[in-house]
C-alpha cells in the first residue's frame, strides 16, 4: 500500500458545489440501493466529482460526506484508498495514466514511460510547463492483450509505440484529444489478433442443436405451486430425515454461521442519533469564529478536541493515592 | 479444439452489434422463461451436471456454491442476493472486459438465470473504476433489458430482478469476494474474516453468492444446449470452454475461446501464432494471472491448459490469462515488477502482508542488479513461506507465489547476477560492502 495525503492547503478551494445535473445524477445513484444504503454510492458520487473538478478536494469530501450523510473521515478514507482519485490537481487538458504492470513491460511501457518523462515531466503527477500535461504510472488497467496502452480520461489508447504515443500527446497538448480514435493503435479488431481472428469466422446465427428438452421434476415444482405455511414445514422435515453432516441436528447451528437471528437485525448498538448531534455540534462550534474545522486537517494536533481537558489527562475512574491509604 | 458453432460468446470482438438486437439474432433470451419456470433445483442440477468451475481463479464448482445459499421457504427476513465481480484486475486477465462492452446480455441473461437458481430478486454487477466504456456498454445494455422487461417488476420472465450496476476505483484488493462487499457498502476494500461466510451473511448482512462475470455469462447457453453438452468438452473435472487470454512475447496477442484441455502449444500455434522468435526462445510462463508461479518454457510447451494440468506443473491455471516471456526477458525484473504491484495493493490490514510485500519487493530490486549475497535467496524464501497462509485473505499467498516459482524454476539466473555483480566490482578493485536492509 502506499501513502496518500490530501493535497497542500494552498491549493485547497474553499468551497465545491455539484453542477445541477450532477446533483441530480447522485441522487438517482443514491436511490439504486436498499433504505438507508446510501453509503453505498460514495464511490460512484466521488468519482463524479473528480470528474467535474479534475481532482478530489478537501471541499469536495466534505461535500460528499454532507450528501451521503457519512462522517467526513469515512469518506477520506475511500479517497485515500482508492488510487483511482487523484488527491491533487494535474493537467488540466490531460492526465496520462500508463500502465506499467508486467505484462505492459513485456511489451514496452517503459519506453512510453520515458516519453512521458522527457515530453511532460520528469516527475510523476507534476504538470508541463504551462500546466495542460501531467502522467503517472498506474498498475493493471486490464487491457494486457493490448499492451502497452494508455488511459486519458475515460479512453484507453492501446498496442502503442512511443512514436505512436508521442503522436497523440501532441495532439492533446494541441488541445485536439478528441480527434484521436481510442482503441487499438493498429490495424485491429479490439482484442482479436492482429492480422485478422481465428475463431468467429462464421457468422453467428440463432440455430442451437438443442437436446430433447426435459420435462421439470415433478417434486421441485410441488413445494412451489402448494401454499408457502405449508411448505415451510415440509421442507424442514426433508432436512431432518437427511442431514447434512451426520450427529448435527438441525438447529445446531453454530454461532457464527447465523449472528443476524440472535438479535433484531439492524438494532442499533450506540445511539447513532445522539453521536451525530454531538458530532454536529462540536463542528459548528469549531466552526464559530468563521474558520473551517481544523479537526480533521493534517496539520490537526489533537489540541481541537476537548478530550484530555475534563480531568487534566488523568484517567476517570481511579482515585490517586488509593495505594498508599490501604 | 473448438468449432465456431459451440462457442459461447458469439461477439467476442465486436463484429456484431452489443445490444439485444444482436443478442436476440445471435440466439440470446431464448427459452428463458422454460428455463425460469424450471425452477430452481432444475437449473442447480443442469449446471451440476455441466462441470461448470468457477472462472475467477480458484476453480470452484459454481452450482455447488449455489446450494449454499438458504433453501426456499427457510425466510429470515433477510433477502438473497447474487454478487457479480467484475473487478478484474489480475495483470495478464483481460477477459471480462469483452463480455461487458461486447456481450453484455450473456452477462444480463446469466444474473437472471443464477438468481432463479439461489432464489435471488436482485443482482449486483461490481465493475472496476478502470473500465468507464465498458461500464457505459454494460449500464446501455441493461436499460435495453429493462424496457424490454425482460428484468424488473413484472417482467416477462415471472421472475421479479433487479440488475445495479455499480463500480470501484482502481483497487486491486476489492476482487477479493469479501473485500469486494465492503467496497460495496461504500467503506474502504479491506477483506473480512471468514467465517460468517457471503452465503450467510454478505452484502448488507443478508446471503450473498459471488461469481465472476464469466461463471454466469455462460449459464444461460449450458441450459439452452443441455448440460451434457459443456460437460462433454474438455476432460472430466475440467469441462466446457473457457476465454483465454494470451500476451507478452507472442507473435499476436489475442482473447480467444476454446476449449479447456489443449495443450499450451496447440492454443499458442492456432490463435497467437506462435512465440516470438520461435519455440526455441520461449523462456517461461506465467500461466494463469500474475499471482500463480511461473513454469519454465520447456515444462510448459506440452501442458494441458486446465485446472488439472497445470497443477501437475506446481501452478495454477488461474483466470487462463497466459503471460509468455521469451528468452530476451530479464526473468527477475519482470517478477520484480509482480512484487511491486502486490506491494501497491496491498489494503495494509494484515502485517505479514503489508510489510512483507514491501520488503519482498526491495530485496528482489537488489536481486535484478545482483547487489545481493546467495544465502539471501533463501531468506526470500523463507520469508514467503511466512506471508503465505497467514494473512486474512489471499493477496499475501499472491505475492507469495509468483517469487516462490521464480526461486524454484531460476535460481540458476539469480546466482549468475550476483556473480556477474560481485565479479565486476572486484575486478574494479572495490569490493562492495553489503548492508542489510
Amino acid at each position: 500500500m502506499s501513502v496518500r495525503r490530501l493535497a497542500d492547503e494552498a491549493l485547497q478551494p474553499a468551497t465545491f458545489a455539484f453542477t445541477k445535473e450532477n446533483q441530480a445524477w447522485a441522487e438517482k445513484k443514491m436511490a439504486e440501493y436498499p433504505p438507508g444504503r446510501q453509503q453505498s454510492a460514495v464511490i460512484p458520487v466521488l468519482f463524479r466529482a473528480q470528474q467535474q473538478q479534475g481532482w478530489v478536494s478537501r471541499a469536495a469530501i466534505e461535500t460528499v460526506a454532507r450528501l451521503l450523510d457519512m462522517p467526513y473521515i469515512r469518506v477520506l478514507e475511500v479517497a485515500t484508498f482508492y488510487t483511482q482519485f487523484l488527491l491533487r490537481p494535474v493537467g488540466t487538458v490531460a492526465h496520462i495514466q500508463v500502465c506499467g504492470t508486467t505484462p505492459c513491460m513485456l511489451r514496452g511501457a517503459e519506453d512510453l514511460r520515458h516519453v512521458c518523462e522527457r515530453r511532460i515531466n520528469h516527475e510523476a503527477f507534476e504538470t508541463n510547463a504551462d500546466g495542460t500535461l501531467s502522467w503517472e504510472e498506474v498498475e493493471c488497467l486490464g487491457a494486457c492483450v493490448n499492451a502497452p496502452l494508455v488511459m486519458i480520461g475515460s479512453d484507453t489508447y492501446e498496442d502503442l509505440t512511443p512514436e505512436s504515443f508521442e503522436a497523440i500527446l501532441e495532439e492533446f497538448a494541441a488541445g485536439k484529444g478528441s480527434s484521436v480514435k481510442p482503441g487499438p493503435q493498429i490495424v485491429r479488431q479490439f482484442a482479436a489478433a492482429e492480422g485478422g481472428q481465428t475463431t468467429l469466422l462464421e457468422k453467428p446465427t440463432a440455430t442451437r442443436t438443442y437436446k430433447p428438452f426435459p420435462p421439470p421434476p415433478a417434486p421441485a415444482d410441488a413445494p412451489a405451486a402448494a401454499p408457502a405455511p405449508a411448505a415451510a414445514p415440509a421442507a424442514a422435515k426433508v432436512e431432518e430425515a437427511a442431514p447434512t453432516k451426520p450427529g448435527r441436528k438441525r438447529g445446531d447451528v453454530p454461532e457464527e454461521a447465523a449472528p443476524a437471528l440472535k438479535e433484531p437485525r439492524l438494532a442499533p448498538k450506540a445511539s447513532v442519533e445522539k453521536a451525530e448531534s454531538e458530532r454536529s455540534k462540536a463542528d459548528a462550534e469549531a466552526k464559530a469564529d468563521g474558520k473551517p474545522n481544523k479537526a480533521m486537517r493534517d496539520d490537526a494536533t489533537g489540541a481541537e478536541s476537548p478530550a484530555g481537558k475534563i480531568d487534566a489527562g488523568k484517567a476517570p475512574g481511579k482515585p490517586r493515592g488509593k495505594k498508599g491509604s490501604v | 479444439m473448438l468449432e465456431d458453432k459451440d462457442r459461447i460468446f458469439t461477439n467476442l470482438y465486436g463484429n456484431g452489434d452489443w445490444g439485444l438486437e444482436g443478442a436476440r439474432a445471435r440466439g440470446g433470451w431464448v427459452d428463458t422463461k422454460k428455463f425460469i419456470d424450471n425452477g430452481r433445483d432444475w437449473i442447480v442440477n443442469e449446471v451440476k451436471g455441466s462441470g461448470l468451475r468457477g472462472r475467477g481463479g480458484a476453480g470452484f464448482p459454481t452450482a455447488l456454491k449455489w446450494t449454499f445459499m438458504p433453501k426456499e421457504g427457510v425466510n429470515d427476513g433477510r433477502p438473497s442476493q447474487l454478487l457479480v465481480n467484475a473487478d478484474e484486475s489480475e495483470p495478464g486477465t483481460c477477459k471480462d472486459r469483452e463480455i461487458l462492452r461486447h456481450d453484455p446480455h450473456h452477462l444480463i441473461e446469466g444474473c437472471l438465470l443464477a438468481g432463479r437458481a439461489m432464489g435471488a430478486h436482485i443482482a449486483y454487477v461490481y465493475i472496476r473504476g478502470e473500465f468507464i466504456r465498458e461500464r457505459q456498454n454494460f449500464e446501455a445494455a441493461v436499460q435495453q433489458a429493462y424496457d424490454a422487461r425482460l428484468i424488473g417488476k413484472n417482467n416477462v420472465h415471472g421472475w421479479d430482478f433487479e440488475i445495479v450496476v455499480h463500480h470501484g476505483a482502481g483497487a486491486y484488493i476489492c476482487g477479493e469476494e469479501t473485500a469486494l462487499m465492503e467496497s460495496l457498502e461504500g467503506k474502504k476494500g479491506q477483506p473480512r474474516l471468514k467465517p460468517p461466510f457471503p452465503a450467510a451473511m454478505g452484502v448488507y448482512g443478508n446471503p450473498t453468492t459471488v461469481n465472476n462475470v464469466e461463471s454466469i455469462a455462460v449459464v444461460p447457453e449450458i441450459l439452452r444446449r443441455g448440460g451434457a453438452w459443456f460437460a462433454g468438452i474438455g476432460r472430466p473435472n475440467n469441462t466446457g470452454t473457457k476465454l483465454f487470454m494470451a500476451s507478452g512475447h507472442v507473435n499476436r496477442p489475442a482473447v480467444f475461446e476454446d476449449a479447456l484441455g489443449c495443450t499450451f502449444e496447440e492454443l499458442i500455434e492456432k490463435h497467437c501464432g506462435g512465440i516470438r522468435g520461435g519455440w526455441d526462445n520461449l523462456l517461461a510462463v506465467i500461466p494463469g494471472g500474475a499471482s500463480c508461479p511461473v513454469v519454465r518454457g520447456e515444462d510448459i510447451r506440452t501442458a494441458i491448459m486446465d485446472f488439472d494440468g497445470l497443477r501437475e506443473k506446481k501452478s495454477s491455471f488461474g483466470t487462463g490469462g497466459m503471460i509468455v516471456l521469451d528468452k530476451s526477458t530479464d526473468i527477475i525484473k519482470a517478477i520484480w515488477r509482480i512484487a511491486a504491484f502486490f506491494k501497491h495493493e496491498s489494503c495494509g490490514q494484515c502485517t505479514p502482508c503489508r510489510e512483507g510485500t514491501g520488503w519482498m519487493m526491495r530485496v528482489m530490486e537488489r536481486m535484478v542488479q545482483g547487489r545481493a549475497q546467495k544465502r539471501e535467496i533463501d531468506m526470500l524464501f523463507e520469508v514467503t513461506k511466512q506471508i503465505e497462509g497467514h494473512t486474512i485473505c489471499a493477496l499475501g499467498d499472491a505475492a507469495a507465489w509468483p517469487i516462490q516459482g521464480l526461486i524454484r524454476n531460476f535460481r540458476d539466473v539469480i546466482e549468475a547476477r550476483i556473480d556477474q555483480y560481485t565479479w565486476s566490482s572486484t575486478s574494479e578493485g572495490a569490493v562492495p560492502s553489503i548492508a542489510a536492509e
